[in-house]
């Protein structure tokens, strides 16, 4: 089977302009970053975001002026800052657009699109301004076809009319990227840990690009095929990328980051100071290895390097980041 | 208050919300730090679960993240959010989950969304609702952990991010909503319980060093102080296991 292994700056470099795209992982952990750095240092415009609960993925993607819409149910990197300290300002300055869901019904929305059904209904939402309010009017919606129609719709249970439920529209986006530890070089996927949505965001993707931690040979993934999350036939790229998820965790390979996401939290709340972080870890580094160099290099990476024991580091510094 | 913080009471009395056997859908912070005392005191066999994925958690080290790698521990079951939230959370199987927020009002409504009366042009954006929502909407009853302040116990929130008793009486019913509601407010100054009838929020307790005027004073909605006792103090078997087995690290314990 052929190859679709190609280099991360040639896969980013695949994504235009106003591209609708939804990035794997789960607020800090097993987002595709090294992917994400690309597209800033392309200098992307436009993008559509679609996504359950992100973190500093989607932070410094808008706060490189990378974005023009969302829809999501959370933007944080929870213990380490109750809110993207970018997404906060875009929103508050009106720099950006956005609807709001739960994590529920924007899984719920993603499963749809990977069944290619139009809809789901939920049980959830009732009696919540997240279905009776919403970010974008009507015209909004209407004058731009990657946004849905209707932001949601209550109804009846046809088959018992006691039943009311809320049906969530599919979504469909040109793009999914995805950040994992294993995959071969034809594209069979292999998530270890938790999966967030990874696999629904993949299938409901035209275009699927998988960075990993590591090619395998296939014998190694076929031989246990129930622990494999997405076939081949779904996958259009996939590009090698070691450490691809710094500063966030991926299990069974290393953990979060406290100094770096300390970093960015510190540098991101001043638009002087995020144009900083910007120069110095995204803008002035030409690759991910550069990159990799510029937050500390081997010595800092091997002190994030997961005990096999656990999948995690657990003596990780993680409190009094500056004695 | 002498020998304890105010966090370590907050986590005892939050841990004491949940039973032996139970369910527990648990959040970042103070929630991860009740429901992991629970499981290392007076409820062992409690399921912790985490919308990211994990069910039935035995932690070694406190999570930082409901997707923190933490997780994993010791857990009988790992997925992904469709699973926990469709067969787990929206069948009807999760006994009690873990609520925060900016702004609650007196039936147990949450906001985490923005401050402002239009939600599209906000003074102050929040995270979201994340799983929040949902967990209002479909977990058997809530526990709501929150700063008292009079501003975030306001007449009227701005948005109702996470449904509670609604307007009261039998409205969540009406909504269409299937089970649940709030049950119990924590917060920094003492502990609210809700009316079987009108659903209104009433002081049950007050934090030892204050008196019950003082949390009415600190709430911007009338709170009902009649029948306000003073908060039970942590127990010192209790206060050893938070800060030498649950939180060493002092990641959440302040």
């Amino acid at each position: 089977m052929p190859s679709k292994v190609i280099p991360l700056a040639q896969a980013a470099a695949l994504v235009p302009d106003g591209a609708t795209l939804s990035l794997g992982g789960f607020t800090t952990q097993r987002h595709p970053m090294a992917f994400v750095y690309e597209l800033i240092r392309l200098r992307r415009r436009n993008l559509y975001l679609f996504g359950h609960s992100p973190g500093g993925d989607w932070d410094i993607l808008i706060g490189a002026g990378c974005v023009k819409r969302v829809e999501l149910a959370y933007e944080a990197d929870e213990a380490f800052a109750t809110i993207g300290p970018r997404w906060r300002l875009a929103a508050e300055r009106g720099q950006i657009e956005w609807e709001d869901y739960s994590n529920f019904s924007m899984v719920a929305r993603f499963t749809a699109g990977a069944m290619g059904i139009p809809f789901m209904p939920l049980r959830s939402l009732l009696g919540s301004d997240v279905l009776a309010r919403g970010g974008l009017s009507a015209e909004a919606r209407a004058a731009d076809p990657r946004t849905s129609a209707l932001k949601l719709f209550e109804m009846q249970s046809p088959f018992d009319p006691r039943d009311r439920v809320v049906l969530v529209p599919a979504i469909h986006t040109d793009f999914a990227i995805l950040h994992v530890q294993k995959a071969t070089a034809n594209g069979i996927v292999r998530i270890e840990g938790q999966t967030f949505a990874d696999v629904q965001q993949a299938l409901c993707a035209e275009t699927v690009i998988v960075t990993c931690e590591e090619i395998v040979a296939e014998e190694s993934l076929r031989s246990e095929p129930e622990r494999n999350l997405i076939p081949m036939f779904a996958v259009h790229y996939v590009c090698p990328v070691p450490w691809g998820a710094h500063p966030y965790a991926v299990f069974n390979c290393y953990d979060y980051d406290p100094r770096q996401l300390k970093r960015y939290h510190g540098c991101a709340e001043s638009d002087a100071g995020f144009q900083t972080y910007l120069d110095q870890y995204v803008l002035g580094v030409k690759t991910h290895v550069e990159y990799l160099n510029a937050i500390g290099g081997a010595e800092r990476l091997e002190s994030l390097a997961a005990d096999p024991a656990y999948g995690y580091r657990p003596d990780l510094q993680r409190r009094r980041l500056d004695e | 208050m002498s020998d304890y913080t105010l966090t370590e009471l907050m986590a005892v009395t939050a841990a004491h919300e949940i039973q032996e056997g139970e369910v527990v859908f648990a959040g970042t912070g103070l929630p991860m730090l009740g429901a992991m005392l629970a499981q290392r005191t007076h409820a062992p066999g409690c399921c912790i679960i985490f919308e990211a994925g994990t069910v039935a958690s035995q932690l070694a080290h406190l999570p930082m993240s409901v997707g923190d790698p933490r997780a994993m521990r010791g857990a009988a079951t790992a997925a992904g959010l469709s699973e926990v939230f469709s067969y787990v959370l929206q069948a009807g199987r999760v006994d009690v989950g873990f609520l925060s927020g900016a702004q609650i009002d007196r039936y147990g409504n949450i906001n985490s969304t923005s401050i402002g009366l239009d939600p599209g042009h906000p003074q102050v954006r929040f995270s979201g609702s994340g799983g929040a929502c949902d967990i209002a909407c479909l977990a058997r009853r809530t526990v709501i952990i929150a700063l008292h302040e009079k501003r975030r116990f306001p007449d009227k929130i701005h948005y109702v991010t996470s449904p509670g008793w609604l307007e009261g009486g039998e409205s969540r019913e009406r909504a269409g909503l299937v089970r649940g509601g709030p049950d119990v407010v924590v917060t920094t100054k003492g502990v609210m319980r809700f009316r079987p009838d009108t659903k209104a929020m009433y002081l049950a307790s007050y934090h030892p060093g204050l008196t019950a005027l003082d949390v009415a004073q600190d709430t911007g909605f009338p709170l009902d102080v009649s029948e306000a006792v003073q908060t039970p103090s942590p127990d010192p078997q209790e206060l050893r296991i938070l800060r030498e087995v649950v939180d060493p690290e002092r990641v959440f314990r302040k």
